[in-house]
């Protein structure tokens, strides 16, 4: 058990070094005492080379990709090139002030506004933004933007169709921008039954919001003709980009027709999780959406660039300053590293290692979407019942084994659902280890599944009470 | 450069136990019309040419490794320990997912639990989460989280709260029916007869941030007031290095603390090394945005960590989370853990304190050159004062610059009315002969 940073305390230690005052001790704040602080924070007060130990030591207790394959369905858990994170952290791109003169942080801009537009062409869009700062903002941004399109043609619209194999963010978003929800029931693989869309939609509703391929890992084989059915109905197709590492270089969402689209640079463009953020959500539109993007955007006169602050129609500011600005270099980095042909060959590659796995791993569980996908399927742990055995503990199992587990009980639509994504960055090697493993847990289930439920036992802990932790909360220390 | 692994033997390999006679059969379901053939955009690169490209973009940019700064309005350079870098640059780290799989994840939960740990100690408030995007949207959300829980529509903002900032919230609130109202500046500071004047039975919150963005700190405990007589919220948006001398959000009773945290511990990044922090009483803590983190015990009664209320967020609730936030700013708000961990009550309050001494030192000297005089009367600031100027701004912006000097924030952008104010901001580590140069550089202007 590492600690927790109040026990390491010990007055009068502390880790960093002050800046010399050069001030003359007469001078002193303007400060009047009734502002102050009556008491001081309790901060711990720890010498630096017990901090130093104390974060590597909780390190050793992540699993991370820098240690193994991270399967998570969805997520997209595929190398983040470590030299990106030299290039973002160069001084000349991290040490910027937001507001700096224009003439002075060119390269900066140069940076954003290829950017913006290498996303347009590989998404198919005309104009992005890359304000927003993950992908459920991208998403709010999105709503915005079909909210403020329709409020400027005196249309009432106020729903939103979200298929009921979407990701959580996607309703909350929609919400979030004053529309309802209206849950579309997907079929057994995710997609679209193309008759119950045709009833959901009315003539109110503003949006459909899709995941293509969708969280099945099934590409939706109707798109076009969804399309036509949204379009015709004066309704928008917002694409929820959580899963473009299927399609980068193969197909563009704006060619399907979609008119609005957010991007996960932290998931297909490479940039870390960091344990939970920062990510970036850029949205795309169409050129007819364009006016409504938020501000700032970055404009090209000649050979310099600039931002401009004002639309008559945008939706306004999404957050401070420029977006998250080290993840857009970043993915920027990328992008040039990778070219057009390196991009193409990403989603080839995420789709046959994703397609390989299911090859082998359909005979052990069943995979209620079939047996091709694309960049990720879904296994059902539904027969591990006979044992006594839950998808759960698969997962917690793989824990044991030195893995991060797959994304589980998510799509809601499957029973014991296991989501596996294994990403173009994994040799094969790697994923045939994960499947020997694999198939030894499911084995295991039958013989002696009381390992499986009790699992994990090689981790720093082992399954932790959650009912606990949310019924008498313990927030800090 | 790729980064794809696979050689021509293993795709045959991966492909025959697939059944699939190429790669392009994968990708039938997709209709022919709809492919493309290429992406338009450059082959790629090694990763000696891309390092060099990059270092040629950077050379475009004036960084303040090679500019004395004295601009703040929201992103500010301070000294950043060596230590901080180090830590969040570890892969154990910045390589990890979001902390779903607990037991895998006791690393990031616990630094995460630290953080909320000194954000309350900082706030002196109760409940702390694990960071969203920046300070801007902070602010939106606390915002939101006074309306779900009062059940009241209105706010009220002071006009010293950060412009952008302001620009959000307002984006924030276009789907719900609401109102803000936004108090002008009187002196530099929020007046507190306005806001009584404004203050009424639909307000859910008041907000005020301190010190403003003009750079006063305000009475904030008069606010508090306010806001208990009327049972509204008060929303404080603070500066968190300032919290180690100025009273705690706790102290002048505010019921929700908010603000960036660039501060502690991140470079100035263009603004992009954000973290928003948010902290507020108990009482409010289920109604509260983002994921946060909470003690328990695992099987064998050993201490862990887990993410907790969980059936606040998106992933649970879909249409009825508290906020759509998923994807948040952990490993900026890591830096500010690892940031916060290692100065102690003192260390901070000194650094505090040097900010507020700089800062007035510098006032000092420039409201003694000509045609610079104090903005306001007696102006009471921490690292950021108001000067007005009989200057040519521009003119003094294009003088400091030649100098090597990123001079003050004009303040015309966003208010008219201080058309002829800049505001200079002075942390720890400005020297007195960076600022004493800093004044001779306007004595020429």
């Amino acid at each position: 058990m590492e600690k927790l940073l109040n026990e390491l305390s010990c007055d009068g230690h502390s880790a960093f070094s002050l800046p010399e005052n050069d001030m003359p001790d007469a001078m002193t704040s303007s400060i009047p005492s009734h502002l102050t602080r009556q008491h001081p924070p309790a901060l711990p007060q720890v010498s630096e080379m017990e901090l130093l130990r104390h974060f590597t030591r909780l390190s050793y207790k992540n699993h991370s990709l820098a240690k193994n394959l991270y399967p998570l369905g969805s997520c997209t858990m595929k190398y983040n090139p470590v030299v990106n994170e030299k290039i973002c952290r160069m001084a000349g791109l991290s040490r910027l002030h937001p507001y700096q003169p224009e003439n002075t942080i060119q390269g900066a801009l140069e940076i954003l506004y290829e950017l913006e537009h290498s996303l347009c062409e590989i998404a198919g869009m005309d104009a992005f933004t890359l304000q927003p700062a993950a992908g459920a903002h991208g998403e709010f941004a999105g709503m915005l933007i079909a909210r403020n399109y329709f409020k400027s043609k005196n249309q009432q619209r106020t729903k939103i169709i979200v298929p009921d194999s979407a990701h959580g963010t996607n309703p909350s978003s929609a919400t979030l921008a004053g529309f309802s929800v209206v849950p579309l029931p997907s079929e057994k693989d995710g997609s679209i039954d193309i008759e119950k869309l045709k009833i959901a939609l009315t003539p109110d509703v503003a949006c459909i919001m899709l995941t293509v391929p969708n969280t099945l890992g099934v590409f939706e084989k109707q798109i076009l003709t969804i399309a036509q059915i949204a379009h015709d109905n004066g309704t928008l197709l917002y694409y929820d980009g959580a899963n473009l590492n299927a399609l980068i270089g193969t197909a563009r969402p704006g060619d399907f027709g979609f008119d609005i689209i957010h991007i996960n640079l932290h998931k297909t463009f490479s940039t870390p999780h960091g344990g939970g953020g920062p990510g970036s959500g850029p949205v795309g539109v169409k050129a007819f959406l364009a006016p409504f993007l938020p501000v700032p955007s970055i404009t090209k006169k000649g050979k310099s660039f600039a931002l401009a602050f004002k639309g008559r129609r945008t939706i306004g500011r999404l957050r401070s300053f420029y977006g998250n600005f080290p993840v857009l270099v970043r993915a920027y980095a990328y992008i040039v590293a990778l070219g057009g042909k390196g991009l193409t060959r990403v989603s080839h590659h995420a789709v046959l290692n994703a397609n390989y796995l299911l090859s082998v791993l359909k005979d052990v569980l069943p995979a209620p979407a079939g047996t091709r996908c694309m960049h990720e399927f879904v296994l059902s742990g539904k027969p591990l019942a006979q044992y006594g055995v839950r998808t759960l503990d698969v997962a917690k199992r793989l824990l044991d084994k030195g893995y991060y587990a797959p994304t589980i009980y998510f799509p809601l639509i499957v029973e014991e659902a296991i989501m596996i994504e294994p990403t173009e960055t994994e040799t094969k090697k790697t994923m045939d280890e994960f499947v020997a493993v694999f198939r030894a847990i499911l084995a295991e289930a039958a013989t002696d599944p009381s390992t499986l439920t009790t699992s994990p036992h090689t981790t720093p802990v082992s399954r932790l009470n959650e009912v606990e932790a949310a019924r008498k909360p313990i927030l800090h220390f | 450069m790729e980064y794809i692994p696979s050689n021509p033997a293993e795709v045959k390999e991966m492909l025959a136990s697939i059944g699939a006679s190429g790669i392009d059969e994968l990708f039938a379901p997709i209709p022919a019309s709809a492919r493309i053939e290429k992406l338009h955009l450059p082959d790629g690169i090694s990763e000696h040419a891309l390092v060099k490209r990059f270092q040629t973009l950077a050379a475009k940019n004036r960084s303040l490794d090679n500019l004395v700064c004295f601009r703040g309005a929201g992103v500010y350079d301070h000294f950043i320990p060596t230590l901080v870098e180090d830590i969040i640059s570890r892969p154990e780290f910045y390589t990890a997912y979001t902390p779903y799989q607990a037991e895998a994840s006791q690393g990031t939960l616990q630094t995460i639990f630290e953080y909320q740990s000194m954000i309350c100690a900082l706030t002196g408030l109760d409940v702390a989460n694990a960071s969203l995007y920046d300070g801007a949207t902070a602010v939106a959300e606390a915002v939101l989280l006074a309306m779900r829980t009062s059940g009241r529509s209105s706010v009220i903002l002071s006009a010293g709260i950060h412009p952008e900032y302001r620009e959000v919230v307002a984006t924030y609130l276009q789907g719900i029916a609401s109102e803000i109202v936004t108090i002008p500046l009187v002196n530099g500071a929020t007046p507190a007869a306005a806001l009584k004047q404004a203050i009424n039975e639909k307000t859910a919150a008041i907000v005020i941030q301190s010190p403003n963005f003009v750079g006063t700190v305000e009475e904030m405990a008069v606010v508090g007031t306010l806001a208990a007589a009327n049972n509204a919220l008060f929303i404080a948006v603070v500066n968190p290095i300032s919290l180690g001398l100025l009273a705690s959000p706790q102290e002048v009773g505010a019921h929700i603390a908010v603000g960036e945290g660039q501060a502690l511990g991140n470079p100035s990044g263009m603004g992009g090394f954000s973290f928003g922090f948010m902290a507020c009483r108990k009482e409010l803590s289920w109604k509260m945005p983002g994921r946060i983190v909470g003690q328990t015990t695992d099987t064998q009664g050993r201490r862990g960590f887990v993410l907790t209320l969980q059936s606040r967020e998106q992933h649970i609730r879909r249409e009825k989370a508290t906020s759509n936030i998923c994807t948040n700013a952990a490993l900026n708000a890591l830096a500010g853990c690892v940031y916060m961990s290692g100065w102690g009550p003192d260390g901070l309050r000194t650094i505090a304190y040097t900010n507020a001494q700089k800062c007035r030192y510098a006032f000092e000297k420039i409201i003694a050159v000509p045609g610079f005089s104090p903005a306001f009367a007696n102006q009471i600031f921490f690292n950021e004062c108001a000067v007005k100027t009989t200057k040519n701004i521009q003119h003094l912006q294009k003088l400091l610059l030649k100098n090597g000097i990123l001079g003050p924030m004009g303040l015309a952008r966003w208010y008219p009315e201080f058309a002829d104010v800049v505001l200079f901001c002075v942390t720890e580590i400005r020297t007195k002969e960076e600022i004493d140069r800093l004044v001779e550089v306007l004595k020429q202007a």
